[in-house]
């Protein structure tokens, strides 16, 4: 009988620069049974998937629309994750945000936009951050899971909203549980005329450049990493563990919650229930697999950003239901997962 | 009769050797200790005859039959039992359920009944424990019980006990030994692994010694003495002491002041610890591991709060302060777990500008040019074989160690806390390592050595004190030191007179 074992070793560099990619095709070739029991050309729908979106100007556009909040809630998973601090509350933080804009949206309306737009966004901020503050203290104070915690307030901040807008803030006009229509200096300024793209996507960039620049640059940046990369070790190293895991705990509640601004000051105006179809959770997989490097989650969101438009038009072309989208982002976070783990192993016959 | 024979077995992990060629007898019906000091190779050896190593080379007879233990349920099967210093216990489950756990029948579980089985089990070997108690509300020495009713549930003819006692209070080691003596008139073979010299003479029939993986000897109980088990547990000759002899400085640079603290469990650790380390003076802390070193290091390197107690360093109370203000006091420290003093994934160059950040931030930002001349500089000056950009996870245990000294030796610390620095290194980086430490006194540094290898104590201490169960036990120059004597300080046989704290 052949017997095989397993070794310990770490892939040959060619192998490693290869692995988005084979994960990728993987991917493509596990959806693509499900594509095909759905009586469908795989061909054909990664064609409307990966490909259509990218050939007209407004799709293309519409791409970026929905990667803005894909990019910010990536970077500010980044955030928190690269402090060791397991932030899954940022679907939350996005709300708490999304309530500060709403408010703020209608009580700033005299305001020009040059004013009203930075108060929006720090409003949003501060907002996300507060959010996330009472599970950051529990975490660094007592050494309560926040893992737990801010997935918890998560269904807390829904029930906030839904209770806001059921409430004082349900349209006095439709009845319907949406917050009054902001005022339109309050909104954020489109980027490309007659497109949806707007100020958001800047800030979403920005975001990015600013994730770069504090992990690589700063003295903040190396005691992040250090904090999430050997507890112990950094704190022997005289690393103050505890705020520096706070800190990057108010950065990524706030940085959430700039998403909720974007959303409301950029796409709908107004507050209701289904601002986010969880850019909070997806935040966590971009993270992953942009695997916590500024760059990389910028990619990862775009990517999921094209993937997200495409599944719209390939509903639309070949009646395949829309979630082939998320099943093709989650199969792949599976996969690069287990290969991002196997690539550290070898078999080898015994 | 021989009940369990182990022949030359030898177990290598990579380089080290951790059992060579050690023969072994338990005969029925008796109690034998295994003695030795940490690392002696104890565990390794009963881990084997366990079955969660296999040897190298040897062979294991059972009742005189060649025996193929390739696993615990196979040492079961012979009647082997464990009770390892970790208990495997299911801390929700009942006294009941954790004895018949993975040794029932069918695929119902008839709670009365195995209760009824489990207190009959317990009565036939008159183990005292309730069986429908949850073990989650079971002290250290009720738990250890279950673990002993577990293995005798599974028909266990000889019981291996892995240093039974360290987590036991005094109380509790009593009905330990009076369960033991019991069982061994029910016919039980024992083995209990241990470095306590008192307890091998209270409860052994025969005692066996290792050292550094080697048999050095068994002699019957009766027939011994504390003072010859403690040379050959200990009893190498001291070797050269390459240190020039030179005046103690006056200067007491660190004081430590009926310092108290407790372990990770609560309990306490150190009970009013005091010493004093001159300027140019080698403090060495001798004693075998588990004894309130690690906690003694950890409340010395701002890793832990004294419960009572002060710490002044240069003449500033530094109780309590954090690893930044030891840092910043001039405290040198050295960690016992190379891993735990260095960022794994960081560079060496990151890493060895940590715990100094501020000098190399500019509002905030990394002056990365300086981060790096910096890691050239130590890496040249203490011949480290990595580069600035090399994650700190690539380097070898030799080169880790070179690189925690070199960011804790360039500041020319006033105090230097060293925890084990040598353990684990090969030959070449352990005299370097030693020789830095020699530098450093010799440079008018206070020198507190903590260590498990006496050879390092003798060799490099001006003068030597010992701990036992969180007490020092004794301090002694080092040139009234030899290992016999401190062997027996180091096993609680002997409790010098504290007068070295009265001075100064």
């Amino acid at each position: 009988m052949l017997r095989f074992k397993i070794e310990k070793t770490g892939a040959p560099v060619w192998l490693r620069s290869l692995i988005p990619v084979l994960a990728l095709l993987l991917t493509f070739f596990i959806t693509s049974g499900l594509i095909i029991w759905g009586q469908a050309n795989p061909i054909r729908a990664y064609y409307y998937l990966l490909i259509a979106p990218l050939s007209t100007r407004v799709s293309a556009l519409e791409v970026l629309v929905k990667s803005t909040p894909l990019i910010l809630s990536g970077v500010a998973v980044t955030f928190a994750f690269v402090a060791g601090y397991y932030n899954i509350g940022a679907e939350g933080q996005l709300y708490a945000g999304a309530i500060a804009a709403a408010w703020l949206g209608t009580v700033l309306g005299g305001l020009p936009p040059a004013l009203t737009i930075p108060i929006m966004l720090l409003g949003g901020f501060i907002a996300g951050a507060l959010w996330a503050l009472p599970p950051a203290l529990l975490r660094v104070k007592l050494a309560v899971d926040e893992v737990v915690t801010t997935l918890l307030l998560n269904s807390v901040m829904l029930f906030i909203v839904s209770a806001l807008l059921n409430g004082p803030w349900r349209s006095p006009v439709s009845g319907w549980p949406q917050s009054p229509e902001i005022a339109p200096s309050t909104m954020l300024p489109k980027l490309v005329p007659h497109s949806r793209l707007h100020l958001g996507f800047v800030v979403a960039v920005l975001s990015v450049v600013v994730l770069w620049f504090v992990l690589s640059r700063t003295a903040f940046g190396l005691k992040m990493r250090a904090a999430g990369l050997g507890r112990e070790a950094a704190r022997f190293a005289g690393v103050n563990v505890g705020r520096t895991m706070l800190i990057a705990a108010l950065i990524s509640g706030g940085i959430a919650g700039v998403i909720g601004v974007s959303e409301v000051a950029g796409i709908h105006f107004h507050l209701i229930e289904e601002i986010s179809p969880g850019y909070g959770y997806t935040g966590i997989i971009i993270a992953t697999l942009g695997t916590l490097n500024a760059w990389g989650v910028a990619v990862a969101a775009l990517f999921f950003g094209l993937i997200d438009t495409g599944a719209q038009t390939l509903s639309r072309a070949m009646g395949v239901p829309i979630y082939l989208g998320e099943v093709t982002q989650a199969t792949m976070l599976l996969v690069t997962l287990a290969m991002l783990l196997l690539q550290n192993y070898r078999i080898r016959r015994a | 009769m021989d009940i369990v024979q182990m022949r030359g077995i030898t177990k290598r992990f990579g380089p080290v050797l951790a059992n060579d060629h050690i023969d072994f007898s338990l005969r029925e019906g008796e109690i034998h200790a295994l003695l030795g000091e940490n690392g002696a190779g104890k565990t390794t050896l009963m881990r084997i005859l366990y079955g969660l190593y296999r040897a190298d080379e040897g062979e294991i007879l059972v009742r005189g039959w060649p025996a193929r233990i390739n696993s615990p349920k196979d040492a079961i099967a012979l009647g082997i039992g464990m009770v390892t210093q970790h208990f495997a216990l299911v801390p929700p489950l009942t006294v009941a359920e954790n004895v018949v756990l993975g040794f029932t029948d069918g695929f119902a579980l008839d709670r009365a009944a195995i209760e009824r089985k489990v207190a009959e089990a317990a009565e036939r070997f008159g183990l005292e424990v309730d069986p429908s108690a949850v073990v989650r509300h079971l002290s250290v020495g009720q738990r250890q019980r279950v673990e002993i009713l577990k293995a005798l549930y599974r028909e266990a003819q000889v019981l291996i006990l892995d240093e039974p006692t360290a987590v036991l209070v005094p109380q509790e080691i009593d009905a330990l030994f009076k369960t033991l003596e019991r069982l061994r008139a029910q016919g039980l073979s024992v083995i209990f692994i241990t470095h306590k010299l008192e307890e091998v003479m209270r409860i052994s029939d025969r005692v066996t010694v290792l050292r550094d993986g080697r048999v050095i000897g068994t002699v019957e109980t009766q027939k011994t003495n504390e003072r010859e088990l403690a040379r050959m547990m200990v009893g190498r000759e001291t070797f050269g002491v390459h240190r020039e002899e030179r005046a103690v400085g006056e200067q007491p640079v660190l004081r430590v002041e009926r310092i108290c603290a407790n372990d990770d469990q609560g309990l306490p650790a150190l009970k009013e610890v005091s010493l004093v380390v001159h300027s140019g003076e080698v403090l060495g802390i001798a004693g075998v591991g588990g004894n309130g070193q690690k906690e003694l290091a950890e409340v010395l390197t701002g890793m832990r709060r004294p419960t009572a107690g002060r710490v002044v360093v240069d003449g500033k109370d530094m109780t309590g302060a954090t690893p930044a203000e030891f840092t910043a006091a001039g405290v040198g420290r050295i960690p016992e777990d190379r891993h735990a003093g260095v960022v794994s994934e960081l560079t060496v160059a990151e890493n060895m500008a940590l715990e100094y950040l501020e000098e190399f931030t500019r509002r905030g930002v990394l002056d990365r040019e300086a981060i790096w001349k910096h890691a050239e500089e130590l890496i040249q000056r203490f011949q480290i074989k990595a580069r600035p950009t090399d994650r700190a996870r690539t380097l070898s245990g030799g080169n880790l160690q070179k690189l925690i000294l070199a960011r804790v030796l360039s500041r020319d610390p006033k105090v230097v806390i060293a925890s084990q620095p040598t353990r684990g290194l090969d030959v070449g980086a352990t005299e370097y390592v030693r020789q830095q430490l020699l530098e450093q006194r010799a440079r008018g540094a206070a020198v507190l050595l903590i260590s498990e290898d006496l050879d390092e104590i003798l060799a490099l201490s001006d003068r030597i004190a010992v701990m036992y169960e969180g007490e020092i036990v004794g301090m002694l120059p080092a040139q009234e030191a030899d290992p016999e004597r401190l062997g027996l300080m180091m096993s609680g046989a002997v409790k010098e007179r504290q007068e070295a704290y009265a001075e100064v």
